[in-house]
């Protein structure tokens, strides 16, 4: 079974009551066991890798100093042919047929590296597609398991501490509310700021003799004396 | 990455929030460490944060399957898919019979990301119960 449907299986039947994990610690451990298996395959088919690439490169310029060999000693044996010295060139002849087998075997070993090379490539990426694969379910299983073991310390701390757990349509009611006296408070604040900002400015302007003046009792008397 | 050192800065930005909010942390015991992240003026619908070996949970409870007005399950449903993609940073799930908002984020994450993340988060789950309204009792 999938681990996917593995933990929705669990989360469905209700196998996650009373602290039963999904999967259990002993099979996590398992998985990890798995991943780190993996993983050692994966390093020795990449050094098994390295080691056949080698040998084909060694080869592949074998091959290529064979050919030489061959092209040059084509070369010496038409030589002795315009000579007339038969003799020395089948000599030379033999000694190309040897270099010509040499050189068969190495196109050989050559192909047979470049074949394993491909399939070394192969295997490890098909090892590396399912090492991500593991990776991806072990974090599916720990992370359910994590989120379970969060809830219910969240839970049990809900119910130590008595507090009521409101629904979510009073919870945002009480939320708006505290905004909303939040908002009229500091309306109040720039009011009384406003307010205190206007007098201020009507001190200053009496202190200048502008706009309108306390009447002091002399004026006053002024006023009087002059009806 | 560990919930004490994302409690001490949260709980000491103050001024220096980059989000204007103020945060009140306070770890809670049990078998992995949780930190309920609890926003100044909201402090009805904490935020809770765990984390595990290759990410950062932050968690909103939403509703209880109580809540629900059973006929238009479905419908909540198919509109909570629907929100799914255009809602910030964060995306629907239920735990066990909880409804839920969650975000995750890189173990690597910097201090400044998880307060975003976390404010992102607290302003979706309120915005998601005003729009949800119809659907529960």
């Amino acid at each position: 079974m999938s681990i996917f449907k593995k933990i929705i299986t669990a989360v469905r039947g209700g196998a996650n009551e009373a602290g039963e994990a999904i999967v259990d610690a002993n099979s996590t451990r398992i998985f990890e066991q798995e991943i780190r298996d993996s993983e050692k395959h994966i390093t020795i088919a990449k050094r098994d890798l390295t080691d056949v690439m080698a040998k084909q490169m060694q080869a592949a310029r074998e091959l290529a100093q064979l050919q030489t060999s061959i092209k040059e000693h084509e070369g010496y044996a038409m030589q002795a042919l315009e000579q007339n010295n038969e003799a020395l060139a089948i000599e030379v002849a033999e000694k190309i047929g040897e270099l010509e087998t040499n050189a068969a075997d190495q196109q050989q070993a050559n192909e047979s590296y470049l074949k394993s090379a491909d399939r070394l490539k192969e295997l490890i990426k098909k090892s590396e597609r399912q090492l991500t694969d593991y990776k991806r379910q072990l974090s599916m299983v720990k992370t359910t398991d994590s989120v379970q073991k969060a809830t219910s310390a969240i839970t049990d701390n809900f119910s130590a501490s008595n507090s009521k757990l409101l629904s979510a349509k009073d919870s945002l009611e009480r939320i708006k509310k505290k905004q909303a006296n939040f908002d009229d408070k500091l309306k109040a604040a720039e009011q009384l700021e406003s307010e205190n900002g206007d007098s201020s400015l009507k001190a200053k302007l009496q202190d200048a003799g502008i706009g309108a003046q306390q009447s002091s009792a002399q004026s006053i008397l002024d006023r009087l004396k002059a009806k | 990455m560990n919930i004490h050192k994302i409690a001490t800065h949260l709980n000491q930005l103050k001024d220096a929030t980059e989000t204007g909010f103020d945060f009140d942390c306070t770890p809670i015991d049990g078998d992995i460490d949780v930190l309920q992240v609890e926003i100044l003026g909201r402090e009805e619908i904490p935020i809770f944060l765990s984390i595990s070996d290759n990410q950062i949970l932050c968690i909103a409870y939403l509703w209880g399957e109580d809540e629900v007005k059973a006929d238009l399950k479905a419908n909540m449903m198919e509109a909570m898919l629907e929100m799914n993609i255009p809602m910030p940073l964060s995306a629907f799930a239920k735990v066990e019979d909880k409804y839920v908002v969650f975000g995750a984020l890189s173990i690597n994450s910097s201090l400044e990301d998880i307060e975003l993340e976390i404010v992102t988060l607290s302003d979706n789950s309120l915005e998601v119960i005003t729009e949800m309204d119809t659907y529960l009792k």
